[in-house]
């Protein structure tokens, strides 16, 4: 039933984006099939962060590896385009395994740290292999749109419908993941990871396999956003785009899927935004730096005042109405707080006290 | 025989300012279990202030003074502004509210004093010195040592304030159990201003050490940042000693990678040696206890 539904509103969505594409310029065009693919990555984040427990200040890398993937993959191979994303999520998935079991162990700012120097590392391959990578200047390439188009079908509405579509398929996907064995299952080792193990869960595989998923999520939308741009350099994967979507995730709003396409349109949309605002108000010599530093108030603020992000606004303003929608989810936790209970009611309770100790404990 | 000299010597140098930034780390890891993401912007505008006092005076260490008392401001002012208020919530917010700094203080320094490359002055001669006809190279230079000297001293006055002042034994208190401390009679948030503070003066210390050799612009600090930090988790957050063996550790294996085998190989050297030691200890090589208990 909830797949169905979620296949309705992914329908209805992406007849109201076709429609929408058409009407639009080739620049917005652009940015929509950007906002698409950023929207992918967030999603994975999410999971990984909001939902698993885990932390990634270096998910740039997996869009590296799943944008180069692409376009090594559409220079050398030919495939079909739907194949060529699948391979790069693919792949990218296999380095988050590599990734996932390495750091397994780690909490906290130990697996920050290890993610964080995955991000600043990756892209010294391109410039190690410059043979295969292309160096600092990266590898052209192209796409075209199908034939049954028509020879003037524009290339910008062609991509934006490709994004639209896969981060649609991906949003479903996840939703329904979400929604299954492993999602609870991950959402219980985030509460109470003790809890977790002592209900029979295996905490390692969880964790290395949310590591996956949403490392596939970033090869995904790190395919799309090399299809869009016709390149990739290791410019793009800057340290930034890693920190850019840690935030995107926060500001969305953690752990919920509405929250990572808020967090993706605002990562994609704003900036340009506070740019304009600066150089038409005659602040042309700040207009580079300005959206950076309104970019970090922004995070502050929101931080501070309305720490559940966008998406938490959003479900205060509708009231009783959304709340409702994720009834199932509360309800779980009512559940899981029973068993957590039942399970201290017994002679291990001494052992979950000591857990107290890992509040302390968590992201750096 | 001499590249080994020179590129291990270099090291050392560079891994000194490694373990400064995991010094400034560790401080406030420990008193507040947050992670300073903000600490390498902060060097980056302390330098920004220093540098306008130089051009402005032309006194080197007149600049060298702001930047430190600035960075001890800088550190006391933004935790009391943003950072204590995500006390005793989830620990992403403090992360994300730091990130935020870091991006903020970025913007702000582009804003005010523009995104160009800077040449930055060193204290001293930056020319190696030389063993007879065996040139030592940068990493024997007066500055190289003074940068040693620097860290260490600072190092070895931190380890004095917390072994033999009631200062120091109170910001040991507080970080051992801030409940308890509290009930002792321990302002501890005044301890968390003051471990701020001193995290930013030592962070200022490394920015004024480092910008020498990488000229000073908004990210400047940025790699130099992700080093530091990737010494502390190799040392293990919780011990300043294993900041500074991190610092040393990572400074030279990165000055052998790059001199022995290629110049762009040094970040995945980098990240070889963070992933195999916390393969084998998660909670870096000098966890003093296990950080989770489970």
């Amino acid at each position: 039933m909830t797949l169905l539904r979620h296949a309705g509103i992914a329908i209805i969505a992406g007849v109201v984006l076709l429609v929408l594409s058409s009407k639009l310029d080739s620049y917005r065009q652009y940015q929509l099939a950007e906002v698409a693919a950023t929207i992918v990555a967030v999603a994975g984040l999410t999971i990984l962060i909001g939902v698993s427990g885990q932390i990634s200040i270096g998910h740039g890398a997996f869009m590296f590896v799943g944008g180069y993937a692409t376009a090594l993959i559409v220079m050398h191979l030919k495939w079909n385009l739907a194949l060529v994303i699948l391979a790069s999520a693919v792949v990218a998935g296999v380095a988050g395994a590599i990734m996932g079991v390495a750091a397994a162990r780690l909490r906290g700012p130990y697996l920050a740290g290890a993610t964080l120097m995955l991000a600043v590392a990756l892209p010294a391959v391109a410039y190690q292999w410059q043979g295969v990578f292309g160096g600092d200047q990266g590898l052209d390439f192209t796409v075209t749109s199908p034939g049954f188009l028509g020879v003037n079908f524009q290339l910008t509405e062609w991509q934006a419908w490709v994004c639209c579509i896969c981060a649609l398929i991906v949003l479903v996907l996840l939703a329904n993941v979400l929604r299954s064995r492993v999602g609870r299952n991950w959402r219980a080792l985030r509460d109470n990871e003790t809890a977790a193990a002592l209900a029979g869960l295996n905490v390692g595989l969880l964790r290395v396999r949310a590591f996956i998923v949403s490392a596939a999520c970033a090869g995904v939308a790190g395919s799309l956003l090399a299809m869009t741009m016709l390149n990739v350099t290791p410019g793009a994967f800057t340290l930034a785009l890693s920190i850019q979507l840690l935030t995107a995730v926060v500001l969305g709003g953690l752990g919920s899927l509405a929250g990572a396409v808020w967090g993706g349109i605002i990562l994609v949309l704003v900036p340009p935004f506070l740019s304009n605002f600066a150089s038409s108000h005659g602040l042309a010599s700040a207009s580079a730096s300005l959206p950076i530093a309104g970019y970090g108030l922004v995070l502050i603020i929101v931080m501070l005042a309305f720490p559940s992000g966008v998406q938490g606004g959003v479900r205060r303003l509708l009231g009783p109405v959304a709340p409702a929608a994720t009834a199932p989810v509360s309800a779980l936790g009512r559940h899981w707080h029973g068993l957590r209970k039942r399970v201290g009611g017994q002679d291990v309770g001494a052992e979950l006290t000591t857990t107290k100790g890992v509040d302390k404990e968590g992201f750096g | 025989m001499q590249e080994f000299v020179e590129f291990t010597l270099g090291g050392i140098s560079d891994g000194m300012i490694y373990a400064a930034i995991g010094l400034s780390l560790v401080l406030i890891w420990r008193g507040t279990r947050v992670l300073n993401y903000a600490q390498g912007g902060m060097a980056m505008f302390t330098s920004y202030l220093a540098l306008f006092v130089i051009t402005a005076t032309g006194s080197y260490w007149l600049g060298f003074a702001v930047a430190l008392a600035s960075g001890l401001v800088l550190g006391a002012v933004l935790e009391r502004a943003v950072v204590r208020p995500t006390l005793g919530k989830p620990p992403l917010n403090a992360v994300i509210i730091t990130i935020g700094l870091l991006i903020l203080i970025e913007g702000v320094a582009g804003i005010i004093f523009g995104s160009k490359n800077r040449s930055f002055p060193a204290p001293f001669s930056i020319v190696g010195a030389k063993a007879g006809s065996f040139a030592l190279g940068p990493g024997s230079s007066p500055t190289a040592i003074f940068t040693a000297a620097a860290v260490l001293a600072a190092a070895g006055l931190l380890a004095l304030l917390f072994r033999y002042t009631s200062v120091g034994l109170r910001m040991r208190a507080s970080a051992f159990s801030a409940p308890v401390a509290q009930l002792m009679g321990i302002r501890v948030g005044r301890i968390t201003t003051l471990g701020w503070a001193l995290a930013g003066l030592i962070g200022a210390l490394a920015g004024m050490l480092v910008t020498p050799q990488t000229f000073l612009y908004p990210n400047s600090m940025d790699s130099i940042f992700v080093l530091g930090f990737t010494a502390a988790v190799i040392g293990g957050l919780d011990s300043p000693v294993g900041a500074i063996v991190g610092g040393l550790i990572l400074g030279v294996v990165l000055n052998y990678v790059t001199g022995y085998v290629g110049s762009n190989l040094p970040e995945l050297a980098g990240l070889a040696i963070l992933v195999l030691v916390l393969m084998f200890r998660p909670s870096g090589l000098f966890a003093s206890t296990a950080t989770r208990q489970v």
